[in-house]
């Protein structure tokens, strides 16, 4: 009951007309950003960042925190529209909300990804109020051992139950791996893999800039291939009719969603994660799950409610350790993190008990800031239909400049461009060649990661790789994780047996 | 009468056009240099790093105050340690408007890349604007709560204590190869990508002891997680009352780590003249003074020639230790 009156009072500053008005105004704002290749919720935090100096504290977060949400459901857009992802959260989006637009129901993807970041908003808020500082301690019990035993049952999602062909699935990953261990490696002090002497591979490939290329300039390459140019996705329209029938998404993937968001959640608690990773792994989990997992990567609506749903809800869950650790979940949060630091306010475990009124505001600014975005995106939906009427003939120039100033936009290097371009390439002729590009984008962006955990665990050990079995929550993740890693072995001998077994009866 | 008068009017106009080119001139040695276009503030660390909250910390205050005719913008060049932008600011064409905000990889960096062809003392002097300081710290589930119980306990251990820090090389380890030589430990050094990180390694109880920033540590140590045991500093830190420094402690050992602004190489005096002034004005501002007592930073403003001397002495002290540590030779 105390939970519900402190929640009410920060509803009554969440609704101040101040704060009400900037709330909106972060949505709106972060809905474009998020649309706009390159651009993601960190460009737009940091970038807005020393605006919030005209108001008090408790609103410049509001504004901050509805900017994030507004980014987390703008991502979406460019993904499902343009197939190239808005921001590196909707990469996972791509997969599912492109070949939908291009069968010619992108409203059914758009709305999909509208109502599943609901969703996944409104469960992880949830979540938020009712348990953030026990479930802070349990961000600090994951050591590297477990962020290790976590990442690979992410990659055993990916290769166990990818109905592609396995060897390519691994190969896709390994070409991944490689491309992550690019930069400087903070175990050894030491630049490595510094192709060609080039300054510029001095630090690591910016994922944007790999995923604007595969998704944006390769995807465009391979469209003109396929299409020579016909319009291909001025089917979708607006009626009343289909809106209502597309509404009803949103309780015929309610398993879906509900299980993204948690996933994503907790993905989100875990510093380092953050969201991009939550929403790959949501889509991993969704198509393991799935009764049709063939449908996935084809145009499949829960291909893009998983990613939609674990994106949001890992967005609030990296404000979780945030305000209760001092420590940032995602690039975004850090960037938070040094503006509370401006406002004059200490995060940490004293935050929850020494600035209730700020805390709460801000729990009540985000199911604002969540219905709200859900709402403006939806009334734009019309919009961005009736853009999609264009040509492609006059959208492909359109995606390639786009691709280019998000390229830019992303690090404001041009050295990435170029790159991006060639990675573009690399990417078409990877999708020429019949392997599929996601596990290698999942690697890129897992890789950093998961080796670190991988060789600081084996420091710690000494070697031992049993500091993987023998611990409580890394344990039963690791033993999972290579179960679903061998399911697909598995299967063929269980086949292959099922099939002598017949052929001796017979 | 008249001829007095138009010696009046001579004599006025005379003294009208040189005290008007008085003015002029005047005025042109009075006009001093400013930005004419937004000023690059380059930061060695991507974005939410500590270099960059720092940098993001300055902007804000130059905004709040508007200090600067022209806003300075901070860019990141995150790559390898330091070295990206390091490079970046000795290859800037415009000097006049790059500046970068630095930390001690100023001098590691460049000492473990000669390839680079950084010097670190080409740099334009604007500013020092604190230093940070170091202490060590445990878990309290540990029940150490001095240096001697800290060195049986790491002695006993061997190499199972795991001291978890900031990367090869960098200042954590620095600080971790003193301690095993000044008390015969054999402490395990295990590395990771920011201060953020090792406090919450030590948080977590994943690592046996830490030796972060305050500031990385101030939010568990306020929960009564972690436990400050003795700081590297000349004197006891106000935040730390209760823990010594090494050397009360008989180990005569300080290490700071520099928050200071420079400029590009070939900046113009000029130019560096105006960010001098600038950062002095922007030490003084209460946000400043309230960050620095908040994140207990000790160091005051250095400014021109004593910060070059102040870079020099360190640069040395930096170039030791990394031969020492058999990070360089030397």
């Amino acid at each position: 009951m105390e939970l519900l009156g402190l929640l009410s009072e920060g509803f009554l500053i969440a609704f101040e007309p101040l704060n009400f008005g900037l709330i909106v105004l972060g949505v709106v704002v972060g809905l474009f950003v998020g649309a706009m290749p390159g651009l993601g919720s960190v460009n737009g935090v940091a970038i807005l960042l020393p605006m919030t100096f005209l108001v008090p504290p408790a609103s410049a977060i509001m504004f901050l925190a509805a900017l994030y949400y507004g980014a987390m459901y703008g991502g979406a857009i460019s993904s499902i529209m343009l197939g190239i992802p808005g921001a590196s959260t909707a990469v996972a989006t791509t997969f599912d909300g492109r070949p939908l637009a291009i069968k010619g129901e992108a409203d059914r993807a758009l709305i999909a990804a509208a109502l599943a970041s609901f969703g996944g908003g409104t469960i992880s808020i949830v979540l938020f109020t009712l348990f953030a500082p026990p479930l802070a301690t349990i961000a600090l019990d994951f050591g590297d051992p477990e962020i290790f035993a976590l990442m690979m049952l992410a990659f055993a999602t990916f290769v166990g139950l990818s109905g592609d062909d396995i060897a390519k699935t691994i190969f896709s990953i390994c070409i991944g791996m490689v491309m992550s261990a690019i930069g400087f490696d903070v175990i050894s002090g030491e630049p490595r893999l510094v192709l060609f002497d080039l300054i510029g591979f001095q630090s690591k490939i910016n994922f944007l800039v790999l995923a604007i290329g595969i998704y944006g300039i390769g995807e465009m390459m391979w469209t003109i291939e396929v299409s020579r140019g016909d319009s291909m996705m001025s089917k979708a329209t607006v009626t009343v009719d289909r809106v209502m029938a597309n509404l009803k998404i949103f309780w015929n993937t309610w398993k879906t969603w509900f299980m993204a968001s948690f996933l994503g959640f907790f993905v989100g608690i875990l510093p380092a994660a953050g969201a991009t990773p939550g929403s790959l792994m949501a889509y991993g989990v969704a198509k393991m799950t799935s009764k049709t997992p063939d449908d996935f990567g084809k145009g499949a609506v829960e291909g893009v409610v998983a990613p939609e749903a674990a994106n949001n809800a890992a967005s609030t869950g990296s404000m979780l350790p945030m305000l209760t650790l001092g420590i940032p979940g995602s690039p975004t949060t850090a960037v938070l993190l040094g503006g509370m630091v401006i406002w004059g306010l200490q995060p940490g475990p004293r935050l929850f008990v020494d600035e209730i009124d700020f805390v709460w505001g801000l729990i009540a600014s985000l199911y604002a800031a969540n219905l709200f975005a859900a709402l403006i995106n939806i009334a734009f939906i019309p919009l961005f239909l009736w853009f999609l009427k264009t040509p492609f003939t006059i959208l492909a120039p359109l995606i390639f400049v786009l691709s280019m100033v998000g390229g830019y936009a992303a690090t404001e290097r041009m050295f990435d461009v170029w790159l991006m371009l060639i990675l573009g390439v690399g990417g078409y002729l990877l999708r020429k060649l019949d392997y599929p590009v996601a596990p290698a984008v999942l690697a890129i962006v897992l890789g950093p990661i998961t080796e670190p955990a991988l060789r600081q665990s084996l420091l710690i050990s000494d070697g031992d790789l049993m500091v993987f079995f023998n611990r409580p929550i890394s344990g039963p993740i690791m033993i999972t994780a290579i179960i679903l890693l061998f399911l697909p072995l598995f299967q063929a001998l269980w086949r292959r047996m099922r099939n002598k077994g017949g052929a001796t009866a017979g | 009468m008249k001829a007095t008068l138009k010696k009046v009017m001579a004599l006025g106009v005379a003294v009208g056009l040189v005290s008007g080119f008085a003015a002029v001139s005047g005025k042109d040695a009075q006009a001093a240099w400013e930005p004419k276009k937004p000023v690059q503030f380059v930061v060695m660390a991507g974005k939410g790093g500590g270099a960059d909250k720092l940098a993001r910390l300055i902007q804000s205050i130059i905004e709040k105050h508007k200090l600067s005719p022209k806003p300075v913008t901070p860019v990141n060049k995150p790559g390898g340690s330091g070295a990206e932008a390091l490079v970046y600011m000795k290859n800037h064409k415009d000097p006049d408007h790059a500046i970068m905000v630095t930390l001690n990889s100023f001098y590691t960096t460049p000492l473990r890349q000669p390839r680079l062809g950084v010097d670190p003392l080409a740099f334009a002097p604007i500013a020092r604007m604190a230093e940070d300081t170091f202490l060590l710290w445990v878990n309290k589930d540990s029940g150490i709560t001095n240096v001697d119980e800290f060195v049986k306990a790491a002695k006993a251990a061997g190499n199972k204590w795991v001291m978890a820090g900031t990367g090869k090389a960098s200042e954590d380890n620095l600080l971790t190869d003193f301690l095993n030589a000044a008390y015969g430990l054999n402490m395990k050094y295990v590395p990771y990508k920011g201060g953020g990180k090792v406090a919450k390694q030590l948080a977590g109880n994943h690592a046996n002891s830490t030796v972060n920033n305050p500031s990385e540590q101030l939010g568990f140590y306020e929960a009564g997680k972690t436990v400050a045991l003795a700081a590297f500093t000349d004197n006891r830190l106000p935040l730390f009352k209760s823990a010594p420094t090494f050397k009360e402690l008989g180990k005569d050992f300080v290490y700071y780590m520099q928050r200071s602004v420079v400029g590009a190489p070939g900046m113009s005096k000029d130019a560096l003249a105006f960010y001098q002034g600038l950062f002095k004005k922007v030490f003084a501002t209460s946000e400043w003074q309230t960050y620095r007592t908040k994140k207990s930073l000790q160091g005051d403003l250095l400014q021109g020639d004593a910060l070059v001397d102040y870079w020099k002495r360190e640069n040395e002290v930096h170039r030791k230790m990394l031969v020492k540590m058999g990070a360089i030779k030397g």
